[in-house]
């Protein structure tokens, strides 16, 4: 997926770059409306997160100004907290918003739930062996076989085939999928896998447990 | 306001003394006229009479003679019944008549003069001429003076004036009632002004654009310079809390970009655990932060709320897709069964208060469980019933959960301000509905009801 940022909080937009590149997602970033109009000049992106107070203008006076021609779906970001506002910039043509400071969990949802809605061309599949997973749809091919996921199994399974081989911590894979939810354990996120297991079972590959340091995601040779 | 008296009725008051007064003047003027009109009538009479007598005036050896005739007395008659004297003198002496009739003023010959006297205690009116009569050797001044009371006369000018009179109170009545409804022709754009203030909605703060007399347009100006004000200070408290929101929240997002970023690059878990801590005090702060500054636009909005025909069930739709992604995230399924149901109310206020009511069901609700909306309807009222499978309202009193702040005994662990049901009830009360809080039937999760009249 190809997303275009459009965020002049220097901070904030490498933390929502990186995050979202952990998905595989390619960000690019636009400081002004300017810069935001020059990247839509060259580029089709999938998704724009458009923060609302910009350098040179107001983001959903830009919204309102390009929706005509622009299909792309919108999630606009915004600290201001009136009431109006949120409602506002749906009206405005936005297909979401998040308010300011966000859950990265809670906007990754948010773009899925657009571009799921949205239901554009854009797949993003990625290959488990012999089976096909679709993070966006929340579906897992394997041959005329076809298992719809869970919210949670969608994105602990996305973390895992997003690093095909490598060995992730219990730790990492809780940072992943909960940011600050100290409630949940490190036996939640064994919950999760043993639940996922069952799910994916005879589909081709597996999530093997490397004692002492995680769990790592192994397809069957072809 | 103190009320002092109207417009109206000074004015019907005023334009009436005027009509007093001017009738008062008019029946004055008419009774002076008439009282001078009847005097130069008799004057006129006794005037003819006099001279009438005086040219029957002629010598004879010597002696002065004269005749009075019946004429001369018969056109006094004619005027009024008054009675009549007469006296004729010559040289001093009276030749005939009454001799005590009032001395009369000396004109010059063959000048009819005329006097106003008292005889017998009746008031008179006396007309002198004096003719040179040549009587022996020479020449005799001979005056004649007749008079007549002037009872008569005086009754016929008060039965003027008494007609005056009657025509001036009449007069005046006609003047006070046509007064009374200029007043009411001329006032009647002030109402109509006052009327159109009155049946505008509460948030209408447009310039008043009508046709008004000119002597109203400064008044037009003032009220629609009030309006711009009110309109600025309005809009100036809604963009303060704006740029409030703003300024608390841009750092604290910071601050959690930098918490989460550091969160992935330390590997130490008692590190991991501080972060996460510390970002769970931003996540509640700036929940706070929004939900007092929610609280405070709902406190203001629903001063003057729009009163839109809507119907819940979309209401409804455009609030649960929003919220939609959080609860997707802990697998919780919103399953909404809904009816059409017409209320009025704010669309932005009703939002508000359902997000807070949902986004409560679903961060108490366990994970894979759901949360069922539901629209129902009775005669008069529409309700949005929302019941969780989380774990109830605890054993506090329920009425107590909307008081600012306050939360459940039960919160655990779960981030929250205590504002979310304040303020849902702050906005169902404003639309005259309630906010109805129970524990689910099999004891397990809160039902929370909203209750709004159907229109």
């Amino acid at each position: 997926m190809r997303y275009l940022l459009v965020e002049d909080n220097i901070e904030l937009s490498d933390a929502v770059i990186k995050r979202l590149a952990l998905d595989g997602h390619a960000v690019d970033h636009a400081m002004t409306l300017a810069e935001a109009e020059d990247c839509l000049a060259a580029a089709n992106y999938d998704l724009i997160l458009l923060d609302v107070m910009l350098p040179d203008g107001d983001g959903r006076d830009f919204l309102a100004r390009s929706r005509a021609h622009l299909q792309t779906p919108v999630i606009v970001l915004t600290a201001r907290a009136q009431v109006s506002d949120r409602v506002g910039a749906l009206d405005q043509g936005a297909d979401d918003y998040i308010t300011k400071p966000f859950d990265f969990s809670e906007l990754e949802a948010r773009c899925r739930a657009v571009l799921r809605r949205r239901g554009g061309a854009a797949r993003n599949d990625i290959a488990l062996g012999p089976a096909v997973f679709d993070p966006l749809a929340g579906t897992l091919q394997y041959g005329e076989q076809i298992v719809e996921l869970r919210n949670r199994e969608i994105r602990l399974l996305e973390v895992f085939a997003r690093h095909p081989g490598q060995i992730l911590s219990k730790s990492h894979v809780m940072d992943r999928m909960f940011s600050y939810d100290t409630a949940v354990t490190e036996n939640a996120i064994e919950v999760y896998v043993g639940r996922l297991r069952r799910r994916i079972d005879g589909m081709g590959f597996r999530i093997e447990t490397v004692r002492g340091l995680g769990y790592r995601i192994e397809t069957d040779a072809p | 306001m103190t009320e002092t008296r109207s417009i109206s009725q000074r004015l019907t008051l005023l334009l009436a003394g005027v009509a007093a007064l001017l009738s008062l003047l008019s029946w004055g003027m008419v009774t002076g006229l008439a009282r001078e009109a009847t005097q130069r009538t008799q004057d006129n009479v006794l005037a003819a009479s006099t001279t009438t007598i005086a040219e029957t005036l002629r010598s004879e050896q010597g002696e002065v003679r004269l005749e009075l005739p019946y004429a001369a007395f018969a056109m006094l008659d004619a005027i009024s019944e008054d009675r009549v004297f007469y006296r004729v003198t010559a040289g001093g002496r009276i030749l005939t008549g009454y001799e005590d009739l009032p001395q009369t003023s000396e004109g010059g010959l063959g000048q009819v003069t005329f006097d106003s006297g008292e005889y017998n205690g009746a008031p008179i009116r006396m007309a002198s001429v004096s003719r040179l009569v040549l009587a022996g050797a020479e020449p005799l001044s001979v005056t004649v003076t007749v008079a007549q009371t002037r009872d008569g006369v005086g009754a016929v000018a008060s039965e003027l004036s008494q007609l005056a009179a009657i025509l001036s109170v009449a007069f005046f009545f006609v003047a006070v009632g046509l007064s009374a409804f200029a007043v009411k022709t001329s006032l009647r754009p002030l109402n109509e002004i006052a009327a159109a203030v009155s049946r505008r909605g509460p948030s209408d703060l447009r310039p008043l654009m009508r046709a008004a007399p000119a002597d109203l347009a400064p008044l037009l100006t003032a009220l629609n310079r009030l309006m711009d004000r009110l309109h600025l200070s309005i809009r100036r408290s809604e963009d303060f809390i704006a740029e409030a929101a703003h300024r608390i929240r841009t750092p604290l997002a910071t601050v959690r970009t930098q918490a989460e970023i550091s969160l992935r690059t330390v590997d130490d878990e008692t590190e991991k655990q501080r972060l996460r801590r510390m970002i769970r005090a931003v996540d509640e702060s700036s929940r706070s932060a929004g939900q007092l500054l929610d609280h405070a636009t709902v406190a203001y909005r629903t001063e003057d709320m729009a009163h839109d025909v809507l119907d819940l069930a979309d209401v409804v739709r455009q609030t649960v897709a929003a919220v939609e992604p959080t609860a997707a995230m802990r697998d919780i399924h919103l399953e909404v069964t809904s009816i059409e149901a017409k209320v009025l109310g704010d669309a932005v206020l009703l939002d508000n208060a359902l997000s807070n009511v949902l986004d409560n069901a679903i961060k108490y609700s366990p994970e894979d469980t759901t949360v069922s909306i539901y629209i129902t309807r009775t005669d008069a009222e529409a309700r949005i019933s929302v019941t969780d499978d989380g774990p109830g309202l605890g054993d506090e009193p329920i009425d107590a959960l909307t008081e600012r702040f306050r939360r459940g005994s039960n919160t655990g662990g779960i981030v929250g301000s205590g504002l979310g049901l304040t303020i849902a009830s702050d906005v169902l009360r404003a639309h005259r509905g309630r906010l109805e809080l129970a524990n689910t039937q099999n004891g397990r999760g809160a039902c929370v009801s909203l209750v709004l009249p159907l229109s």
